[in-house]
């Protein structure tokens, strides 16, 4: 006797998270079922393995049916397949779109291409995430990264408004779109001690300071009146801005500015630190490193090459000096307000403007 | 020229790509009634069109408006070939016929294709001008309602009941004209649907013309049936039980005490201060026939049977199964008829129909057993028919009752609650019994004669008092057949099945005695037939009716009471029985008061019988009565019933079930509801083809199916699955590769319903905890006592700040609005305030890609998922809420995996009603807002 057939169907779309969750990592039914065997809902229930498999089997092919729907979320509220509550449909899609911290650090920055899914299987044997679920999650990616590519207005609202996410979730794609739209290089060995959510902290950043939607208003960056819908406003970078940014090189080629900064710098950290020594040597290799990062962003290239520069300009160094997080505020806080006590310097905004955005970044990078 | 139809397509969405060039489709619509069509515009380029269209105006007769539905379909234009059909809705008039009912359908409709499935949605509007006509010789009979509910409804008080109705029209199934040679897959499935569409509204035309007839207006428990007869044709059939409705509406019912025991509320339709002049049985069990070619023909009348208005009814039928208290007098038992015909090409269908012939012999045969347990009606009547190949079971069954003459003269009774136990009085002479059976005085009355056992097709009825809680009880069976040919092969399955019954019999019996029960109700008996085996299943539910007497216990006697081991084993099953019987009791809280003086005051012999009854009949009206008495008082267990013993012994804690409307002994539910359908088929292999090891196996799926169901629902516990139906078919054997092993298959299509309500002594403490429980979403406390955390308490934070964020992000465009479906008649903790109209509809899905949709059970969990969505369309449309009475009469699979393909036919029908909350009814208006709606919807799942 071999069951043939085997279906169950609700009213209301029945859902057991724990499955889904099965569903969404890529396991196999037999695999499921043993896993949730293992977990104890047998005894529970009184069940037998069959009966679990038969609903292993149902969840399943009910999820498989769901996903055409999950691809464009809005969708889900409008359709008449299935009665699935609201608090539902946001769980469902809440996990869909939900991804592997280590997983999306292998595609960071790569251009969301054919062939960089062809490799998703060595990425899958390196993370331990399973090729099913590394391709729904890079399906994701480029889905968000198609629909956004077309829609102008502010990136982090555009994602939340089409894919129904939550606003971490938003912000997390916003991130990842705003990667692979300026190809920023992750890869580099020296730069895997960084986590996703470094970068996606440093990719906030960015956009709110440093592309088109945040001109005008860089303090506020997400008040409604600044929305004037651009395209791209928040994928690239502002090019006067990168532009201008040339000007921030007197700092470093002027000798009595520089030795100015210096010497403002170390008269304010003078007994406030325990790195003041090496700080007072290095200062100005680290501030010729700082504003030549600056000046070379108009380059494409450089600007992929924008975190490698910053831990081996900066942070490498101080790292070898042994500062600690608390030096690294103090220098970079000093750093940059020292410069609007020089009176030749002229781009008090704009330093600000370059600074806010490196401090911060760097002060998320900053660490083992 | 009596009505004119109005119809406006508004936009589509979610249409599928049909250019792959552009990605796009260049839709327009075509809406088509009768022969007459109209054609949108192309919508160029969009899978969202938004067509606005005029109003298309139909001139219709209103005959046609009732046979015929309208018929929209989306196409896809294409300059240099033929136009794509996208798909097809189906819509049915029916419900604006009605003033009372819905004024207009309005809404979004899956679009249908028998191929893909449902490809986007369509808005349209129908609307519905209907002219007076006084025209006595109409063919027409609109405005005669239908219910598929099985009771008086709800907003509805019966001014009297006429009785029983039946029609049934006869064609040929398109599936077997020489034209589906030539044809593709998607014309002849269309085809088909189109004229089964066309079948049940002339059918619903016909009835409804016998009802006016009558002099009636309604027709509640409609029951409409399909027969598939492959060469031979299609039959649809129908009964109902005739009645002139008058629409009370909210004035009746005393709000305060509906809420949390729909026992109650059934009597609350029928207040005892607005006395219904209930004049049932006027002799109305007239029978004509009338089959149809061509689907033009007018009907043919007044065949057999007793004239339209004979004075006395002597047999009235009713397809009702619940009654006005006080309505039902006394019930003699369950009367039952099979018998086993040849079906042949129905060459002239314009002839005087064998078929309608076949059916009042059964018809007679029912009316001649309900006569013998001195009864005069037979009440909670239903009929089915088995079909394979040619040969076909056609079965009967009701339960035999005296109704009360003075109710139904003078339709009032001053005694506003009629005796909790009349109903269990033996209808029948005490000294002239019909068949051997143990009477003794009442126990609640201590006047009237009872039965020790009460076998019933109805529903518990209100007021009678029951002991402890009921369950769901199951007799199966298989038996193995000679494969054969013709006149012998029917012979061979006419002489099985008085012994199928039989040992259905007692299985029901040893299995109500296992749990100290001596009562079923809601008793249905099918009986399918296959080539080489037979399969019968009863299900029922077992209470403890209060009135009758204790059940005895199981006696285990051995065939050959020699050696000690042997007596050794009897002894330890004995003791097993004795305990399951203590464990049962304790279980559904069996504790009937210690009756200290045993008042056997009958002076029939210590024998004991149920009121089964009934005979099996080969073409003749042979009349076969089995004495199927022991001789002990106590019932028998021979060894081999082992088998029986180890059945059903699965008991999950806090699970209930029954068959029935409502869960005997359990009066306090919550809202919270969820309806499924699960199919299930099983091959089996040519090995175990024995009766014993086929009754095994058997027994193991029913068991399995409702173990997986426990599973599935375990989030709900406490819960009850109400209304539990089973079907059982055996599809037609196929022989897969040549000489090799033949398979079998049976399909268990169970259409079950899950309600949820709060267990134990239903203190309020109780209610309040559990219905936290329910609304997890709402309480983010992790206090459920009877799951593991891991199970399901941690998603529940989650979920709720989900549920905050997300109302606030939907798109504007309105979310579709929630349709709770259910078996039942009614809405646990609601009130229906308005019926809507019948839901009938009827859906073929054919695959030619069966691996790449999932396989059988990828395929067939879609078309369910789709009938869902394509009924709860239309009860949206219609501008209702929830659809009751809902069942799926026919679930009828058929594959071919080597060649990839499958095909499925699934009918189901229910009535689309409007309800709301019982504590907002006086505040809300009859629609709900999509808020409301969806925290319930929210409840019942997980």
């Amino acid at each position: 006797m071999s069951v043939e057939l085997d279906v169950f169907v609700g009213n209301t779309t029945i859902m057991d998270e724990e499955v889904y969750q099965f569903w969404l990592d890529g396991y196999t039914v037999n695999d499921a079922v043993k896993v949730r065997m293992e977990g104890g809902v047998l005894e529970e229930c009184e069940a037998s393995a069959e009966v679990l498999h038969s609903d292993t089997m149902d969840q399943y092919r009910t999820f498989q049916m769901c996903e055409r729907l999950l691809h464009s979320p809005a969708k889900l509220a409008n359709q008449l397949l299935f009665q699935i509550p609201p608090h539902r449909q946001a769980m469902l899609i809440e996990r869909y779109y939900a991804f592997d911290g280590v997983f999306v650090r292998e595609v960071l920055g790569k251009k969301l291409s054919k062939g960089t899914k062809k490799d998703l299987d060595d990425v899958s044997a390196k993370t331990g995430v399973t090729l099913k679920s590394c391709r729904r999650q890079f399906d994701n990616f480029k889905r968000v990264f198609k629909v956004v590519e077309e829609l102008k207005g502010p990136l982090v609202e555009n994602i939340r408004q089409h894919f129904l996410l939550s606003d971490q979730l938003a912000r997390n794609y916003a991130a990842i779109v705003f990667f692979a739209n300026n190809r920023f290089e992750t890869g580099k060995k020296k730069l895997h001690y960084l986590t996703f959510q470094d970068f996606a902290f440093c990719a906030g950043q960015l956009i709110s300071y440093w592309t088109v939607g945040a001109v005008g208003d860089n303090l506020s960056p997400q008040s409604p009146d600044v929305y004037n819908m651009v395209e791209d406003m928040d994928v690239d970078l502002e090019k006067q801005f990168l532009q201008d940014l040339k000007e921030l090189k007197i700092l470093i080629t002027d000798k009595d500015l520089l030795d100015q900064h210096k010497s403002l710098v170390c008269t304010a950290l003078r007994g406030k630190t325990k790195v003041f020594n090496e700080m007072e040597t290095n200062f100005k290799n680290l501030s010729r490193g700082l504003v030549n990062i600056a000046v070379k962003l108009t380059n494409t290239k450089d600007v992929r090459d924008f975190f490698i520069d910053l831990v081996e300009k900066f942070i490498e160094p101080c790292r070898s000096d042994k500062w600690t997080a608390g030096d690294m505020r103090l220098f970079l806080t000093h750093y940059t307000n020292s410069a609007h006590i020089l009176d030749t310097f002229k781009h008090q905004v704009l330093w600000d403007r370059y600074m806010g955005v490196i401090k911060s970044c760097i002060l998320k990078m900053y660490h083992d | 020229m009596p009505g004119k139809l109005k119809a406006k397509i508004v936009a589509g969405r979610h249409l599928p790509v049909m250019d792959r060039a552009s990605d796009l489709t260049d839709a327009f619509v075509e809406v088509k009634f009768g022969n007459t069509t109209f054609k949108t515009d192309v919508f160029p380029k969009s899978l969202n069109p938004q067509w606005n269209s005029e109003w298309f105006k139909f001139e219709v007769d209103d005959e046609d408006l009732q046979d015929e539905p309208l018929q929209i379909t989306v196409l896809d234009h294409d300059t240099y070939s033929a136009n794509d059909a996208i798909g097809k809705v189906y819509i049915d008039i029916d419900p604006l016929l009605c003033s009372e009912a819905a004024t207009r359908i309005c809404g979004w409709f899956p679009i249908y294709d028998t191929i893909h499935g449902i490809r986007g949605e369509i808005n349209v509007l129908v609307k519905v001008d209907l002219f007076n006509d006084l025209n006595s010789f109409r063919q027409s009979s609109c405005g005669v309602k239908f219910f598929c509910t099985t009771s008086i409804p709800r907003c509805y008080r019966a001014a009297l009941v006429h009785g029983f109705v039946e029609e049934l029209v006869v064609n040929e199934d398109p599936e077997y004209q020489w034209i589906d040679r030539i044809r593709t897959p998607r014309a002849s499935n269309e085809a088909r649907q189109r004229l089964i569409s066309l079948m049940s509204g002339e059918l619903q035309r016909k009835i409804g013309l016998k009802v006016l007839e009558m002099g009636g207006n309604a027709v509640v428990g409609y029951l409409q049936c399909f027969d598939l007869e492959g060469e031979s044709g299609l039959v649809v059939r129908a009964i109902g039980t005739a009645s002139p409705n008058t629409n009370t509406h909210s004035n009746t019912a005393p709000a305060s005490n509906a809420c949390n025991s729909p026992s109650k509320d059934s009597k609350e339709t029928l207040p005892s201060s607005s006395p219904p002049p209930f004049s049932p049985s006027k002799p109305c069990s007239r029978q004509s026939s009338s089959s149809d070619t061509d689907l033009s023909l007018t009907p043919k009348m007044g065949k057999t049977s007793p004239p339209p208005h004979a004075p006395h009814p002597e047999f009235p039928f009713f397809t009702l199964t619940c009654f006005p208290p006080g309505f039902l007098v006394h019930v003699g038992g369950v009367v039952s008829a099979r018998s086993v015909k040849l079906l042949d090409r129905i060459h002239n269908p314009d002839e005087p129909e064998t078929r309608d012939a076949w059916w009042e012999e059964i018809r007679q045969e029912i009316k001649s057993h309900a006569k013998a347990l001195g009864c005069h009606a037979v009440v909670g009547y239903s009929e089915s028919t088995s079909i394979c190949e040619e040969v076909c079971i056609l079965s009967a069954s009701g339960t035999a009752a005296m109704l009360n003459p003075r109710f139904m003269r003078e339709g009032c009774l001053d005694d506003a609650s009629p005796p909790s136990c009349g109903f269990c009085h033996i209808p029948y002479d005490e000294f002239n019994m019909p068949f051997p059976a143990q009477l003794t005085y009442c126990y609640r009355c201590r006047r009237q004669k009872v039965p020790d056992v009460l076998f019933t097709t109805i529903d518990l009825p209100a007021e009678a008092a029951v002991t402890g809680k009921g369950c769901l009880i199951q007799a199966r069976l298989c038996r193995t057949k000679k494969k054969a040919q013709g006149e012998v092969n029917a012979t061979a399955i006419s002489n099985l099945l008085p012994f199928m019954e039989y040992e259905l019999h007692t299985q029901l019996m040893n299995k109500l005695k296992l749990r100290s029960m001596n009562a079923l109700f809601g008793l249905r008996i099918q009986i399918s037939v296959g080539e080489n085996m037979l399969l019968g299943l009863a299900s029922a539910t077992g209470v403890y009716l209060s009135a009758l007497p204790a059940p005895g216990g199981i006696q285990v006697a051995g065939k050959t009471p020699s050696d000690l081991n042997y007596d050794q084993h009897i002894a330890t099953m004995q003791k097993r029985i004795n305990d399951t019987i203590t464990k049962n009791k304790e279980l559904y809280n069996i504790h009937p008061p210690e009756s200290t003086e045993e008042l056997v005051g009958s002076p029939i012999p210590d024998r004991q019988r149920s009121r089964l009854f009934r005979s099996t009949s080969e073409s003749s009206d042979e009349l076969l009565e089995l004495d199927l008495s022991h001789g002990k008082k106590d019932a028998f267990v021979l060894e081999r019933g082992s088998v029986t013993m180890s059945i059903n012994m699965f008991v999950s804690s806090g699970f209930y079930s029954c068959n029935t409307e409502v869960m005997p002994g359990i009066y306090n539910w919550t809202s919270g509801l969820q309806m499924f359908t699960s199919v299930r088929v099983y091959r089996l292999s040519n090995a175990n083809l024995t009766n014993q090891g086929l009754n095994k196996i058997f027994t193991e799926l029913c068991e399995n199916l409702l173990k997986s169901l426990y599973f599935k629902l375990r989030s709900m516990i406490p819960c009850c699955l109400c209304h539990v139906n089973f079907t059982v078919a055996v599809p037609e054997e196929e022989l897969i590769q040549m000489g090799a092993v033949r398979l079998n298959c049976v399909c268990v299509c169970g259409c079950v319903f899950v309600c949820l309500f709060v267990s134990g002594s239903g203190e309020n403490e109780d209610q309040l905890q559990f219905s936290m429980e329910l609304c997890a979403d709402s309480t983010p406390s992790n206090n459920q006592p009877t799951s593991k955390p891991s199970e399901r308490c941690s998603p529940l934070p989650e979920g709720r700040s989900r549920s905050l964020r997300s109302t606030r992000s939907m798109p504007c465009g309105a979310p579709v609005a929630v349709v709770k479906m259910t078996p039942l008649s009614f809405l646990p903790g609601t009130r229906i305030v308005k019926y809507l109209g019948i839901i009938n509809m009827f859906f073929i899905r054919e695959t030619t890609s069966l691996r790449e949709e999932g396989g059988v059970s990828g395929f067939l969990h879609c078309f369910i998922a789709e009938v869902f969505a394509m009924v709860r369309a239309h009860v949206a449309a219609l501008g209702g809420n929830a659809v009751v009475s809902y069942s799926m009469k026919e679930c009828v699979f058929m594959e071919n995996p080597n060649k990839n393909q499958a095909q499925c036919l699934i009918n189901v029908s229910g009535d689309a009603v409007i309800f709301v909350r019982e504590s907002e009814q006086e505040a809300t208006p009859p629609l709900m807002s999509s808020g409301q709606i969806s925290s319930t919807g929210a409840d019942g799942t997980t």
